[in-house]
């Protein structure tokens, strides 16, 4: 069948750095092409410059045999293509329907008033996407999974002949994957052509037709899913090995309080309760993983320790309530969290974030820990000069865990830290949380719902569910007892 | 249209509208001519706050539409006479025409530099009344022949009924379907692009209707004092307080700068025997008003309501 989708030559340069250079390939209605690569390969430029959200510097993008390169977004949407973002970015102060709504709209200045149906379908979509119970509430109270519904929900709404996903899968439960993929294959049983990127390699590879490798800018794979991941050069540069457990010696039972105490810690969102008598501990250099789906209330407690929001109960440091203390005065106590949302100074440098988070450091500690970082991510090595904005999306992910790290925290708080992180990268991370363990005084907790990343290293695992820890114990017995629904 | 009238924002400005439309049987002229200003200082706010809040651009300089609706309606009528209703409209479309050639090129410049734009563009405008002081009058102000009307009575049910559509048209357009993809434009460019939406197009389509309206209001703001001058409509500091108007009556409500702007208006004059000073508490507190409470006097009330 002819190509819907037909990319040759696509070249772009930001500067000196050559983020796509010369990609091709075609996608047929109706089937689904996988793009993998390491963070910062150039995948999301690739559906940018397909978008017309960045102008390619050569190259052609045919869709249906129009040559689109280089059009504005809208008139490249127009012709049919629709994206779904890596990062949600929905209307923050528009309801979910409105949201949905608004990707019916046609784009005219004297349509007034939207046609009678629009109503209609948006809701029907938003069934379609299993947002039919939170139509009424604002992007901003909706968990992680939603507002990626959304995102689809939207794409969906253009009715794109060519629909470019990039990383739906990222932060989402196996359960979730599942309900995502079923809704992308939907685009392809409706004769769309299909872009799907994703670090998710399983998922990747249950659900698309074909699969290419690139690799800084360049395709090095193709061919189905399984020959690709045989690559030796993919297995290499993007795969990497299997996540270890380290055996870990039994940590001398200190006496005296733990080093943080959490006890009866309730928090409310308004009416909806998103925390519920949450009690858990950790003492001086242990590692505790927090594991609990998207919503579950990891993310709020997190939020409650570092005094970012409000709750009821007790949270000790040290023994001490840490109630009324502002959220800076607790960071300079050596709590530091490394939060879901990243929060990096986007129009600040690589270096200039690193430098900020050592910014109370000695000159000759700050050196030796920036090396350290640099040795971890060493792609943030050659990008110290980049706006940290404009990096990919995994970029920015390493550049916040080396900057909670330039902060040489007492406790440090990860929350999914493996968000958007390209399997070779999370094997490093992996080995580098060892490191840490290892060497330095370090505690750490960390919140997940990657359990495959969270046990191996954990000392002892916390569930959380529907706002309550509703189990509490070794990693082991987790697989027995609990691991039924993450696993 | 439905929308509209499900919306309890709606009936309650009916209702504050059908209030002031007794209002003539009770109180004085003064007061009259104290709420009439005040009128049209809401419209200029609405059409800001069209601009600002849901386009999310800031126009540092809503002066710049008010003063060419103004002084265009009142030097066509100076010079050639012509009747009112023809120079205000020719005023209302000066100011579209200036307010196109100033968005063209600045809504292409992204950020505060947009801003900076339209502040540059009053310092222009009140250059060139300065230069052209023969047909402009220059800083003592231009004397304009006719006037709306000699009873107070009258002026104030004109500058109400104005208000009231202007109201109505800014505050439909703000909830209809052109409303929201205005206001994804103004919160994410991008998306609302990747959307299929011609951004440039709507932002400068919002430009246009706020310059309509600003350029109507200072019109016939004109025609009811029957003087123009660079103090009272062109201004920087004028500028400011539909800014500070529209601020304190609530961003994004579009009926909230009204509110804003009869609040300023009848402050300002309560302190005038204050004198200099009434100008600094009615500043300060309008600051501690929009600094305790960013949503505005408008998002405030909806809050507690809902
Ligand atoms: N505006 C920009 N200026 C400079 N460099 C940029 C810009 N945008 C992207 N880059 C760089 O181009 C490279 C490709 O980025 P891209 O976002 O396409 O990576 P990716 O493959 O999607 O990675 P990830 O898997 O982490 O999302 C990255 O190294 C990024 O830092
Ligand atoms: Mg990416």
């Amino acid at each position: 069948m002819k190509a819907l989708l037909q990319v040759s030559g696509l070249v772009k340069r930001f500067g000196g750095l050559v983020a796509v250079g010369g990609m091709a390939f075609d996608i047929a209605p109706g089937e689904i092409l996988g793009l993998i690569g390491p963070n910062g390969s150039g995948k999301s430029t690739v559906m940018k410059l397909i978008m017309g959200i960045e102008r390619p510097d050569a190259g052609s993008v045919r869709i249906g045999g129009v040559d689109v390169a280089g059009w504005p977004s809208h008139r490249v949407a127009r012709q049919g293509v629709g994206l779904v973002f890596q990062h949600s970015r929905p209307l923050h102060r528009q309801t979910v329907l409105e949201n949905i709504k608004l990707a019916l709209l046609p784009d005219a200045l004297l349509r007034l008033f939207a046609d009678s149906d629009v109503e209609e379908r948006a809701r029907a979509i938003a069934r379609r996407v299993g947002l039919g119970a939170v139509l009424d509430r604002r992007p901003g109270t909706l968990p992680f999974a939603d507002l990626r519904r959304l995102e689809l929900a939207k794409a969906i709404g253009r009715d794109p002949k060519v629909v470019l996903v990039d990383e739906p899968f990222a932060g989402l439960t196996s359960g979730e994957v599942g309900a995502f993929s079923d809704l992308i294959a939907g685009f392809r049983a409706e004769g769309r052509a299909v872009l799907l990127v994703d670090h998710n390699v399983k998922g990747v590879a249950a659900l698309v037709d074909r699969v290419l490798a690139m690799y800084l800018g360049e395709p090095i794979a193709e061919g189905t899913a399984e020959q690709v991941m045989r690559d030796p050069q993919v297995r290499r540069v993007y795969l990497g090995g299997a996540i270890e457990t380290a055996s870990r010696p039994a940590l001398a039972a200190k006496s005296g309080p733990p080093l943080l105490a959490v006890e009866g810690v309730d928090v409310l969102y308004g009416k909806a309760q998103a925390l519920e008598g949450v009690s858990l501990r950790v003492r001086e250099g242990e590692f505790v993983s927090v594991v609990g789906l998207n919503g579950a209330g990891k993310t709020t407690l997190f939020n409650a320790i570092s005094g970012l929001v409000p709750y009821a109960g007790r949270i000790a440091w040290e023994g001490q309530p840490l109630a009324g203390r502002s959220a800076a005065a607790i960071a300079r106590g050596g709590i530091v969290q490394c939060p879901e949302s990243r929060e990096l100074f986007g129009a600040m440098s690589v270096r200039e974030n690193l430098d900020l988070g050592g910014s109370h450091l000695t000159k000759g500690e700050r050196a030796r820990l920036l090396g350290w970082m640099f040795e971890l991510f060493p792609i943030l090595k050659s990008r110290q000069a980049q706006h940290a904005a404009t990096l990919s999306g995994g970029e920015q992910q390493m550049l916040a865990i080396a900057r909670a790290l330039m902060m040489q925290p007492r406790l440090l708080i990860l929350d999914e830290p493996t968000l958007g992180l390209a399997p070779v990268i999370l094997e490093q991370l992996s080995r580098a949380l060892e490191t840490l363990r290892t060497t330095t005084p370090i505690t750490v907790l960390l919140g997940e719902q990657n359990v495959t990343f969270a046990l191996p290293h954990a000392d002892r695992v916390y569930v959380l569910e529907h706002a309550r820890i509703v189990w509490e114990g070794d990693p082991v017995r987790f697989a027995q007892e609990a691991g039924a629904a993450y696993l | 249209m439905r929308g509209l009238l499900r919306s309890r924002l709606f009936w309650a400005a009916v209702l504050v509208l059908a209030v002031a439309a007794v209002l003539p049987l009770g109180v004085s002229g003064y007061v009259l001519g104290l709420l009439t200003l005040a009128y049209y200082f809401g419209v200029f706010a609405m059409a800001w706050d069209l601009l600002f809040g849901f386009a999310g651009e800031v126009n540092f300089g809503p002066t710049f539409l008010v003063g060419l609706g103004a002084y265009g309606a009142g030097i066509l009528n100076s010079e050639t006479g012509l009747p009112i209703p023809v120079c205000v409209l020719f005023g209302a479309a000066l100011a579209v025409a200036g307010g196109l050639l100033l968005a063209v090129p600045a809504l292409r410049l992204s950020g505060p530099y947009f801003g900076l734009t339209t502040l540059v563009a009053v310092l222009l405008l009140q250059q060139m009344v300065t230069v052209f002081a023969k047909y402009s009058g220059g800083e003592i102000g231009l004397t304009i022949p006719d006037v709306l009307s000699i009873s107070d009575i009258t002026n104030y049910y004109i500058a109400l009924g104005f208000m009231a559509i202007s109201g109505l048209v800014l505050f439909g357009l703000s909830r209809s379907a052109l409303g929201l993809i205005l206001q994804a434009c103004g919160q994410d460019p991008v998306e609302a692009q990747a959307l299929g939406f011609n951004v440039a197009k709507h932002k400068l389509a919002a430009f246009c209707v706020s310059a309509l309206f600003s350029g109507l209001a200072g019109a016939m703001l004109v025609f009811y004092l029957g003087t123009a001058s660079p103090g009272t409509v062109i201004d920087i500091a004028v500028g400011v307080q539909v800014i500070i108007a529209a601020v304190l009556g609530g961003r994004r409500t579009i009926l909230g700068a009204a509110v804003g702007a009869a609040v300023l208006i009848v402050a300002g004059e309560v302190l005038r025997p204050l004198g200099q000073l009434s100008t600094f508490i009615v500043s300060a507190v309008a600051l501690l008003a929009i600094l305790l409470m960013p949503s505005g006097l408008l998002g405030v009330l909806m809050r507690q309501r809902s």
